[in-house]
């Protein structure tokens, strides 16, 4: 009998790309289901005008570059930057800034490096970061859930606020968001205890936020269950923005937010378990990993407290995006039988 | 407890597999084959690695089983001998087992049918402890004894006396592990010839304890806990030999936990430097099919003509083992095993893992035939870029980067290959086992290597022709420098003297007058041979 031959390994665990982008998607569902039921129609208009565009985008570009579409389309790696700008822009954002973030997200951030797996920068970042330094007025706003849930503000009214140039009301409806007031507030020289009494914060952090932020946090562990993630990243990443915090928070508690609130606000645990372990654009080797998302908790807190935007995952990933590289090359872990970098 | 605390805080790598579809094949002991019916027996010179041995038997020859049909040839070759009685028909090339088909020069023995021994074996030493560690050693080499764990190396040359260095070998570990998929042959092994293998253990330590005497010498058997007959079986052996440096310690069942290098560190602790052998930790280590055979050449006087195969996989009827002299067809212990199902694709021999798949089943069963693995049809998942998850460096023994390694071998930097140490790597496939982009790695670091090695030859050439150029060049500025130094002389020697005589005039006059006629002959064809390049 006559056999074809190929090369070993001849057996394969039966995982691909595609489940593991998948994985990912199943664990965002509690988190946006939480941030749905605080902040309404918005998060379904979001989510459904995102991952749309990401999926149309995504096919354009791989048409243009020639590559097969049904093969990296089911990737999924484009609904997975289309459901994290989702939820990382405000909801009732107008389409054409969803359209521009996942424009910088796909066409710029992803396929002119060279598509999946070649982009140095993570593409939800770039997109996000993009519109946050372009149209900082509707980046900076968000939805009231006290005025917004979906009880309060119907899907027509949802449909006029993003598609046709927006409610004239729509002011009322929003605030800034509890990081934002925090930092505005302590430069006009008020303490944390006298801001936190404000109608955006919550009983930790910002009102509702804590629950979406847990909900996240809900989702990462699963990811990490399933091992789909290493603990590395989600763990130096919490532990340096928390450990940053708590320094200052030690010094001078008047100035200085508590460290759960900075784990519980903004897009912390967002970031620490889905944006900062991209794997694409995150550092590679274990060490590398500990002082990527080290490095992006820091920076997290750096421009939280000092820095002019009111989130800051985004820069930070970005910056430390730029490290990778260098990680990489000098956190080769000890390989069997040598000496090893340190010689131990 | 502590091994799951050490695989905590210490990379070890390795796969946990739901299922090593072991249970299928052992179901029922192994069966012998025997060579007297096969219609042909061909036996490749070379079944080792080393230099091929030299025929000695010519066609037309009767050989008696267990006759030696080639000697060993140079300090790393060992003999092959008929694995029956029968008559050479011829000495030519034919397929071996090789991916690509490749020949090599075989010994072709008609089997008489009768499977006589005859008068020409080697004497058994029953009683080996009172013999020398020489004369041992002696008959494991005749007796053709290689690695069955796959490596194929002259064992003998493992047990010699060290020359250079004395480092004293204080660890025999002995590999039961068989952590590859599908392979059960040295689980059948050790379940049924507990003793032999014992035995065997027992004659290295005698070798051992003699060529580097040392303190406190042990012998590590390892087995994967996956086995609890084999290591029942083989626990009464070592109880029956009451010999208080025979240890067996079963590992955790984890691929590649068989693999020489991480055995070692799991059963001493210790890890073999980087491009040193295990010898450089005083350690020594043979496969459990090895030591059988050590057993049977010394105390039986068999030469190795026999090995244990496993017939496995979806493609054959009924997997089981087989007792298999060298030499057979493949095909006759497929028909064995049941013949081929529908779902016959792949015939490899080896693991699942580290396996060579081959193209025909029409091939001879060699020392380094441990498995014949029949598989259903490929799944063939088109691979996608590497998406750097890690998991490939999770799962790598060695503690490599196999993305990095993989990046820089697509890039041909290799250099940076190098640095990632890829000659570390053992191509164990782990790494390209839970690949969700499903790239070849493995085939990438082979061919990374290969080219390094071209590249390291190239270079080799290179320096040799730059040295000769050197040479060549120094002996002209050499030539040139005596030369000047010649006229310099002359110079000086012509000024010191101030005879300016007429006699020397006329001298000087018939010299360029010579000069002259010269000029107008031919020049000579060829100058110095020097302008060649040498
Ligand atoms: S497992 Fe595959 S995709 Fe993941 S880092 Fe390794 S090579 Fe890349
Ligand atoms: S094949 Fe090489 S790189 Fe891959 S897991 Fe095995 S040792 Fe590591």
């Amino acid at each position: 009998m006559i056999f074809g031959t190929q090369t070993s390994p001849y057996l394969h665990a039966q995982l691909s790309v595609g489940q593991v982008m998948a994985q990912v998607i199943y664990a965002l569902v509690p988190g946006t289901l939480v941030l749905l039921g605080w902040f309404g129609w918005g998060v379904v208009t979001n989510l459904l005008l995102s991952l749309s565009l990401a999926l149309l985008l995504e096919a354009l570009m791989l048409k243009l570059r020639q590559r097969p579409l049904a093969l990296f389309l089911t990737d999924y790696s484009a609904l997975v930057t289309g459901w994290l700008l989702a939820v990382a822009l405000p909801p009732y954002s107008p389409w054409w800034l969803i359209l521009i973030a996942l424009v910088f997200a796909l066409v710029i951030g992803k396929h002119l490096y060279g598509g999946l797996g070649y982009n140095p920068f993570n593409p939800a970042m770039v997109g996000y970061a993009a519109v946050l330094v372009s149209f900082p007025i509707e980046m900076t706003r968000w939805p009231n859930p006290e005025l917004t849930s979906m009880a309060q503000l119907s899907f027509e009214q949802t449909l006029q606020q993003v598609f046709l140039g927006g409610l004239s009301y729509w002011d009322g409806l929003t605030q800034a968001t509890a990081l934002d007031t925090i930092k505005t507030h302590l430069r006009l020289g008020e303490t944390v205890s006298q801001i936190s009494q404000g109608s955006q914060f919550g009983w930790l952090a910002g009102h509702g936020w804590e629950w979406v932020s847990l909900a996240w946090l809900a989702g990462g562990l699963w990811l990490l269950y399933q091992k789909i993630i290493s603990w590395h990243i989600p763990l130096a990443l919490i532990g340096s923005l928390t450990g940053m915090a708590l320094i200052f928070w030690l010094l001078n508690p008047e100035s200085y937010s508590s460290p759960l609130f900075h784990l519980l606000s903004g897009a912390t645990l967002l970031g620490a378990f889905f944006i900062a372990t991209d794997p694409v654009s995150a550092s590679t080797t274990p060490l590398g990993k500990l002082l990527y998302a080290g490095g992006i908790g820091c920076f997290t807190y750096i421009i939280r407290v000092w820095g002019s935007y009111p989130d800051a995952i985004a820069f930070a990933v970005l910056i430390m995006n730029m490290a990778v590289p260098l990680l990489d090359t000098y956190t080769q872990p000890r390989v069997y039988g040598t000496k090893g970098r340190f010689g131990s | 407890m502590l091994a799951r605390l050490r695989q905590w805080w210490q990379h070890t790598g390795g796969l946990e597999l739901k299922d090593y579809h072991k249970t299928a094949s052992t179901q029922q002991p192994v069966r012998k084959l025997s060579a007297s019916t096969a219609e042909e027996i061909v036996i490749p010179l070379q079944q080792h690695t080393g230099q091929p041995p030299k025929p000695i038997v010519q066609a037309g020859d009767f050989v008696y089983k267990g006759q030696v049909l080639a000697v060993a040839n140079g300090r790393i070759s060992v003999p092959v001998h008929a694995s029956t009685s029968g008559r050479i028909q011829a000495l030519e090339t034919r397929p071996i087992a090789h991916p690509s088909g490749l020949n090599d020069l075989c010994v072709i023995l008609i089997p008489d049918g009768q499977d006589q021994w005859g008068d020409q074996g080697l004497p058994p030493i029953t009683d080996y402890q009172a013999v020398s560690a020489e004369c041992l050693h002696q008959r494991i080499s005749e007796a053709g004894i290689v690695g069955l764990g796959g490596a194929v190396f002259p064992s003998a040359i493992k047990l010699q006396r060290p020359e250079s260095s004395p480092s004293p070998i204080t660890t025999l570990v002995i590999n039961g592990a068989e952590c590859e998929p599908y392979i059960t042959c040295d689980d059948m092994l050790m379940r049924e010839q507990a003793a032999e293998i014992i035995g065997g253990c027992l004659i290295m330590l005698q070798v051992l304890q003699e060529y580097t005497p040392a303190q406190g010498l042990n012998c590590f058997i390892g087995i994967e806990d996956n086995k609890p007959q084999a290591i029942a079986a083989m626990q009464t052996a070592i109880d029956q030999a009451n010999d208080p440096r025979l240890k067996l310690i079963p590992v955790p069942t984890q691929y590649p936990t068989g693999g020489e290098r991480q055995l070692i560190t799991l059963l001493t602790g210790r890890e073999v430097p980087s491009g040193s052998r295990p010898t450089a930790i005083g350690v020594l280590c043979h496969n459990v099919a090895t030591a059988r055979a050590i057993y049977q050449a010394v105390v039986l006087g068999q030469p190795l003509i026999t090995r244990y195969v496993t017939v496995t996989g979806q493609g054959v009827v009924r997997p089981q083992n087989f007792e298999v002299p060298l030499g057979m067809r493949m095909q006759t212990l497929i028909e064995a095993a049941g013949g081929y199902t529908s779902k016959a694709q792949r015939l490899i021999m080896g693991g699942s893992m580290m396996g060579v798949a081959l193209p025909s089943d029409q091939l001879p069963v060699v020392k380094a035939t441990n498995c014949l693995w029949v598989s259903e049809p490929a799944v063939s998942n088109p691979p996608l870029p590497c998406i750097r998850c890690g998991r490939c460096a999770e799962a790598c023994p060695v503690n490599l980067l196999p993305q990095q390694m993989y990046w820089y071998a697509r890039a041909r930097d290799l250099e940076k290959v190098e640095q990632q140490h890829i000659f570390d790597c053992i191509e164990c496939g782990c790494c390209a086992y839970v690949c969700p982009s499903h790239l070849p790695l493995v085939d990438y670091y082979r061919y990374a290597k290969a080219d390094i090695y071209a590249q390291r030859e190239a270079r080799a050439k290179a320096d040799l022709a730059r040295e000769r150029h050197d040479f060549h060049q120094e002996r002209i500025e050499r030539a040139k420098r005596e030369k000047a130094e010649k006229l310099a002389k002359h110079k000086a020697a012509a000024q010191n003297k101030t005879a300016d005589t007429a006699d020397k005039q006329a001298a000087i006059q018939a010299a360029l007058a010579r000069a002259q006629a010269k000029k107008a002959q031919p020049a000579p064809l060829s100058t110095a041979t020097e302008d060649k390049p040498a």
